[in-house]
């Protein structure tokens, strides 16, 4: 099949033709391998040896305290600083030796949503929406506008919000629209940092309801940092706690029974039984 | 075999057309899709009038994204508009979830905006415009109003004054200012000599190079450099601080806790330029004639022990000390611009850099206006 001039990294069975690294074996399966992560800010480690698999199509929240490096270990794994030692494989790329053209390829093909949306204040909703979409594909302008506006509409949001500026906006909307900037390219993995902070309950259900539906509709693998227990027992496959520098990966049940006082009180504490509660 | 080819299989079945979907319908090659899609025309009526009709099976489709989900149903919409219903068959059960999602996110109608007229537009703009610029002007005097009270306050209650945040904003924007200030001001005085004495040797009146640097330095050049490059570098830092504690509501935390921000955060900025700025002016004329001077002894052979006997000739008391009366008053507005529109920040990073924008042009305006009349009012009452 033939493919018009596109970059190579963002053909179809692109995925397929995707090196494996050799000390790390590639699993089609496993869209992002951590292996050994050691971050370091200023001779403070945040994470000492951190493993990770995240599965093709399922929701993995990431959960621990302030300040444990929750957030880092997102930056870390978009590539937006740099690990101290170990090694990040995304879609099977080592995302630190990457060249530039290879490593704007593989951000294309993942979706970032920061925590209060971090659009472009100077845009429009829809302009926003539209940023990746003009800068990473040759789609004609009329078509551009079209998967706007059903992007838009996929993440809930009014039509009449496309016009307005991310400052008209409340925080549901602007995370919503951000949602969609994110989910413009139509990435396979949705990347999402606290997603429903700063939102009411019903607002944070709606939300998190949002991003379950479009992960079963359009196939996401999704990485979650929240706080928030409701989500993790309302979409959440599997949980990986951050403790003391190092990551504990279970499912809601079995973190219950784990020992480590942090993760005990974390799940076991009323809030946590509440959530697990309502989940079941 | 072609990219159309490979996308779609166009076969016919007796009066039925036949589309077969193959590879992979996503947004990579969403441009050719949606040509090939377009392409397909409506197979014309049997003989008995029956309209022809399209098969499409999606057996075969091995990916499909939300822009081959929306070409899908674009296509389908433009046939029925045709009067030409598409059945779509063999829909794989892995793209059911995707293609009911997109075409119900595409069913959403778009919200046009009203056009408006241009006429009533032009007059709303202008109504618009004349009535913020008569309330920004009506705010800007409340402001200083509000400056003014604030000041005496302090100087009643002068326990209330903050001395470290005092200290601190004289620091920043005199003592750190001394270096760029200088080398400017030592390069001005250096070419405003160079300019004079090309011109002034011509009329073997070299020697008045002096009373041209005296005087136009001390009346003007030294505080106008001074004011100009205190707006661009304090006017502007006092935008954009406060803005940016405007953004992350850290001024509403301070009124919430009762403190004022005009007195924590307005006057200590403002009184702090009052004090500078003439030290600063001082300094900017000193070093401005001191260029001057090299640049007389090297063009001129005019030595530093004649320039200064030559310099008291023209230059009175006044003429020394008109820059030290312009240098507060300056000081004041610079300040004060500079606090005001950083009060105005709203909501985003992008407010902060307009507002600081706006800032430095127009305490550079108003210094420059304010200048223009103080020439009138010294030369009217002749000092």
């Amino acid at each position: 099949m033939a493919i018009p001039d596109v970059h190579p990294d963002l053909t179809v069975d692109r995925f397929l033709a995707t090196p494996a690294t050799p000390d790390v074996p590639f699993r089609p399966d496993i869209v992002i391998q951590v292996r050994g992560l050691v971050t370091r800010f200023a001779g403070h480690v945040v994470h000492d040896g951190v493993d990770l698999d995240v599965h093709r199509g399922e929701v993995l929240g990431v959960v621990g305290a302030s300040g444990s490096g929750k957030s880092v270990l997102l930056q870390a794994v978009i590539g937006l600083i740099r690990p101290a030692a170990g090694r990040i494989l995304v879609l099977g790329h080592d995302i630190v030796g990457l060249t530039d053209a290879r490593r704007i390829a593989l951000q294309a093909r993942t979706g970032v949503l920061f925590q209060d949306g971090a659009l472009f204040s100077s845009l429009t909703v829809a302009e926003n929406v539209r940023v990746p979409l003009v800068e990473h594909t040759d789609l004609p302008s009329a078509l551009i506008d079209e998967v706007v506006r059903v992007k838009i509409a996929m993440v809930g949001l009014p039509s009449s919000a496309a016009a307005k500026y991310p400052s008209q906006l409340s925080g549901g909307m602007r995370k919503r629209a951000g949602l969609a900037r994110a989910l413009a390219l139509d990435p396979e993995i949705l990347l999402l940092d606290e997603p429903t902070a700063g939102l009411d309950p019903i607002g944070a259900a709606a939300f998190d309801q949002l991003i379950g539906s479009l992960q079963h509709g359009l196939g996401l693998t999704v990485f979650m940092v929240t706080h928030d227990l409701d989500s993790l027992s309302a979409i959440c496959d599997r949980i990986a706690v951050l403790n003391d520098r190092k990551l504990l990966v279970g499912t809601l049940e079995s973190l219950q029974q784990e020992t480590n006082p942090w993760i005990h009180d974390y799940f076991s504490g009323r809030r946590g039984r509440a959530a697990l509660h309502a989940g079941s | 075999m072609t990219a159309e080819q490979g996308l779609l299989n166009v076969t016919s079945d007796g009066a039925t057309l036949v589309l077969a979907a193959a590879g992979g319908w996503t947004l990579t090659v969403a441009g050719v899709l949606g040509r090939t899609l377009e392409a397909i025309r409506p197979p014309p009526p049997d003989d008995l009038g029956v309209p022809g009709r399209i098969r499409l099976d999606l057996g075969r489709l091995e990916a499909l994204d939300t822009v081959g989900a929306l070409l899908l149903r674009q296509f389908r919409d433009r046939l029925l508009h045709e009067n030409h219903p598409v059945l779509i068959v063999n829909v794989r059960p892995e793209h059911i979830a995707l293609i009911e999602a997109v075409w119900r996110a595409a069913e959403v109608e778009p919200v046009l905006p009203e056009p408006g007229r241009p006429l009533h537009l032009a007059v709303e703009t202008v109504g618009r415009a004349s009535l913020k610029a008569s309330r920004a002007t009506v705010e800007l005097i409340s402001f200083f109003g509000h400056v003014c009270t604030a000041l005496v306050r302090v100087l009643v209650h002068p326990r209330r004054l903050r001395i470290t945040a005092l200290v601190y904003h004289m620091d920043h924007t005199g003592l750190r200012c001394l270096p760029i200030l200088g080398l400017l001001s030592f390069l001005i005085g250096v070419v405003l000599a160079y300019q004079g004495a090309e011109q002034l040797r011509r009329l073997g009146a070299e020697i008045y190079v002096v009373n041209l640097l005296g005087l136009s330095i001390l009346r003007e050049i030294g505080i106008l450099i001074t004011a100009i490059i205190v707006a661009g570098r304090s006017g502007s830092a006092f935008t954009a601080q406060i803005g940016t504690m405007k953004v992350n509501q850290e001024i509403d935390a301070l009124r919430t806790l009762g403190l004022d921000p005009m007195e924590l955060l307005v006057v200590p900025r403002i009184l702090a330029l009052m004090l500078v700025m003439p030290l600063l002016t001082f300094y900017a004329n000193m070093v401005a004639l001191f260029g001057g001077a090299v640049m007389s002894y090297v063009l001129l052979d005019i030595n530093f022990y004649q320039f200064v006997t030559q310099m008291r000739i023209p230059i009175d008391f006044w003429d020394a000390t008109v820059a030290m009366i312009k240098a507060p008053v300056f000081a004041l507005v610079i300040g004060m611009v500079g606090c005001y529109e950083g009060l105005l920040v709203s909501g985003s990073a992008e407010s902060v850099g307009l507002r600081t924008t706006k800032s430095v042009v127009e305490s550079i305006f108003l210094v420059i206006v304010l200048n223009a009349f103080f020439s009138v009012l010294f030369s009217t009452i002749h000092i």
